[in-house]
């Protein structure tokens, strides 16, 4: 069984008279442990697909199915209820609670969970030492850099031990070199199992992935593995840039 | 189902906000404060001034009846002369002879006069007549003396009662027994003393000169269609309803009164004032209701615009949330509580007022409040209305805020 099996996936909108088909039959199939980049220009319906896979909307047609189970059609609170056991959100503004410190915002999932709130403090302990923030449990996000800020955010996404890990320019607000400690620990990620969907613009957070996807004009337009031969795991230099350019961008 | 989690931090987060945005909150809650606060202040006052006022009843004695005339409302005037309708002692005395559940009874007359003592001179002092019945009825004896005897009134004696205040105001020595004075011209002796009763009405003094004569002598001062009322005691005070019918019907029966037709006359127990105040007093807490009822309502509205502001301000939290798995009903939830919470606080703050204000009625000197304190019912309904307001004027907001699409939200400004 697939993690993610998306097909013909359409989403209309209506503004005025005009119609806008932000999706326009997406076919998708991500497997586990994946790591993916969607890529695609503003207005390809990268940011739609990303909202379906994440469960916060529901497609106008076509199907969806997140472990075998058919969530096109479910209403918000089961929808919510997915989204808090499968999957784990990641912004590019961090979206942190200010009052709340690291660890309160790490244990937010637990709050809407079924279970599993009775052990929050080690398992939120265990998240935040996961993405090396063991020293800044107490700190409130005022008190960290846009870099801790955004590994509290992926501890708080993990916590729920989510089938997908759903990141939406995750490094849009960080510089270069945390950018590269960021997709370090998305890596670490991967490793130890995690699917791991990176919805971006950027070639070189694209390169840090096994696999793109491009949208363009809401169609999947390519989907290519980036070739480990051409690229080996050396993140962050330009020769990833490189390894996009002859895998993915060759192909379309 | 949410978990005990979710209840913890909805309230944690509810009084968080409230501190994050004290001057905030204190002006939202405003409105409820001072509802709850006037009308738990209100509440107390009359429990205060019930309680006094029933005591004093008691203390009169709750098997009192007083009958006095009184004239039909819805009858011509023309066929009730005050001839007719005046209380004559030929009633008083029917009502001694034939009443069986009476134990002491007495008419009071009051007629100023001319007061004479040694060279003091007061015109138009008020003396009173009365039956030796009077002191068990009053329950005022003598503190030197004696009381009057059936003697002085049968015989039409010239004696007399007179209380401290009488002999302070007629400089008479201080054991006045003994002593004569001058009453409309006639000499009387002072047979007894009677202690001054301070007993103090709704605020009125009662505790003045006094001054008290046979009822016999007094009804010689008296025109010929004078005034008397009557005051009795019963057997007990269970008797009250068959006491004053059995006081009515010899009264009809003096008066030849045809049965259906209207009395010219009243015949009260105590028990009925009692009844009467308490009607009162309830009435009054009902009122007290209503200004609560409108104050929490304009308090209400308050809440619910700062609810508002609350949810269009943490618009991106409410997305947020929704993305790590909130429910439409958490979020329902987690704002009621916020409103409910901030309504509570308020309700709490108001009550704590209220009761400053309750303990400042009973330091106001001779207001008769010494007994103001908010009843436990009133506590209970506060806090169950200022919760009431939240949860109906926090609905609004609340479900604005589970309605909230994430996406739009977390897009959100």
């Amino acid at each position: 069984m697939r993690l993610i099996e998306v097909r013909d996936l359409q989403k209309v909108y209506r503004v005025g008279v005009e119609t806008i088909r932000a999706l326009n039959g997406v076919d998708l199939r991500i497997e586990r442990n994946d790591f993916i980049a969607i890529m695609g220009s503003s207005g390809s319906g990268k940011s739609t697909l990303m909202n379906m896979l994440g469960c916060l909307d529901r497609p106008t047609s076509g199907t969806y199915l997140l472990n075998g189970k058919d969530v096109s059609h479910m209403g918000a609170a089961e929808l919510a209820r997915v989204r808090n056991e499968e999957i784990g959100f990641v912004f590019q503004s961090f979206e942190l609670l200010p009052r709340q410190t690291a660890l309160e915002n790490v244990e937010l999932p637990l709050v809407y969970a079924k279970g599993g709130w009775r052990d929050r403090r080690p398992r939120a302990l265990a998240a935040l030492a996961l993405v090396g923030l063991s020293d800044r449990v107490h700190h409130r996000p005022n008190q960290l850099s846009g870099g801790q800020r955004q590994r509290v955010a992926i501890a708080r996404a993990i916590l729920n031990r989510p089938s997908i890990l759903l990141a939406d320019e995750p490094t849009g607000n960080l510089d270069s070199a945390t950018t590269v400690e960021i997709l370090a620990i998305f890596r670490k990620l991967h490793d130890d199992g995690q699917t791991i969907i990176i919805v971006t613009h950027e070639d070189e957070v694209a390169a840090h992935c096994d696999r793109v996807v491009r949208l363009r004009d809401g169609k999947v337009i390519s989907d290519l593995p980036i070739l480990e031969d051409s690229a080996g795991r050396h993140r962050g230099g330009s020769g990833a840039k490189g390894s996009l350019e002859h895998g993915a961008l060759g192909a379309c | 189902m949410l978990n005990p989690l979710f209840w913890y931090q909805a309230i944690a987060l509810a009084f968080s906000q409230i501190w994050a945005n004290k001057s905030r909150a204190f002006l939202t809650a405003l409105g409820i404060i001072v509802g709850v606060a006037s009308t738990t202040s209100v509440i107390a006052a009359l429990t205060g001034l019930k309680s006094k006022v029933l005591t004093q009843f008691e203390s009169v004695g709750a098997s009192k009846v007083f009958i006095f005339p009184n004239r039909p409302d819805d009858k011509p005037r023309n066929l009730y002369p005050w001839e007719k309708v005046r209380l004559k002692i030929e009633e008083a005395r029917a009502l001694r002879d034939e009443c069986e559940s009476i134990r002491a009874i007495t008419p009071i007359t009051e007629v100023g006069l001319e007061v004479e003592a040694g060279d003091r001179k007061i015109e138009g002092l008020s003396v009173t007549g009365i039956w030796p019945d009077w002191h068990e009825i009053q329950n005022r004896s003598v503190t030197s003396g004696r009381p009057f005897t059936n003697i002085d009134e049968s015989n039409e004696r010239q004696v007399c009662l007179v209380n401290d205040d009488a002999i302070k105001e007629l400089h008479l020595p201080t054991d006045a027994v003994g002593q004569f004075i001058n009453l409309g011209g006639r000499r009387f002796l002072i047979v007894g003393v009677i202690e001054t009763v301070q007993s103090r009405f709704f605020g009125l003094n009662t505790s003045s000169a006094e001054i008290f004569i046979p009822f016999s002598v007094a009804e010689k001062f008296q025109p010929r269609d004078y005034f008397l009322r009557i005051e009795a005691l019963l057997k007990s005070p269970e008797l009250a309803d068959e006491g004053t019918a059995e006081m009515r019907w010899i009264l009809r029966k003096a008066r030849g009164i045809p049965a259906g037709d209207t009395e010219s006359f009243q015949v009260e127990a105590i028990d009925r004032f009692i009844q009467q105040f308490k009607t009162l007093a309830a009435g009054i807490t009902a009122i007290a209701g209503g200004i609560v009822g409108i104050s929490l309502l304009v308090g209400g509205i308050g809440i619910m615009n700062i609810m508002l502001v609350s949810v269009s301000e943490r618009t991106r939290e409410i997305g947020l949330r929704k993305a790590v798995g909130a429910t439409p009903n958490a979020i329902l939830l987690q704002f009621l509580l916020e409103a409910i919470t901030l309504c509570l606080v308020g309700g709490f703050v108001g009550l704590a007022c209220g009761r400053l204000i309750a303990y400042g009625l009973t330091k106001i000197p001779d207001a008769q409040l010494d007994e103001a304190n908010i009843p436990l019912w009133a506590v209970v309904l506060a806090f169950a209305f200022s919760a009431g307001t939240g949860l109906i004027f926090g609905m609004f907001p609340a479900i604005k805020a589970a309605r909230l699409d994430p996406i739009e939200a977390l897009r959100h400004e």
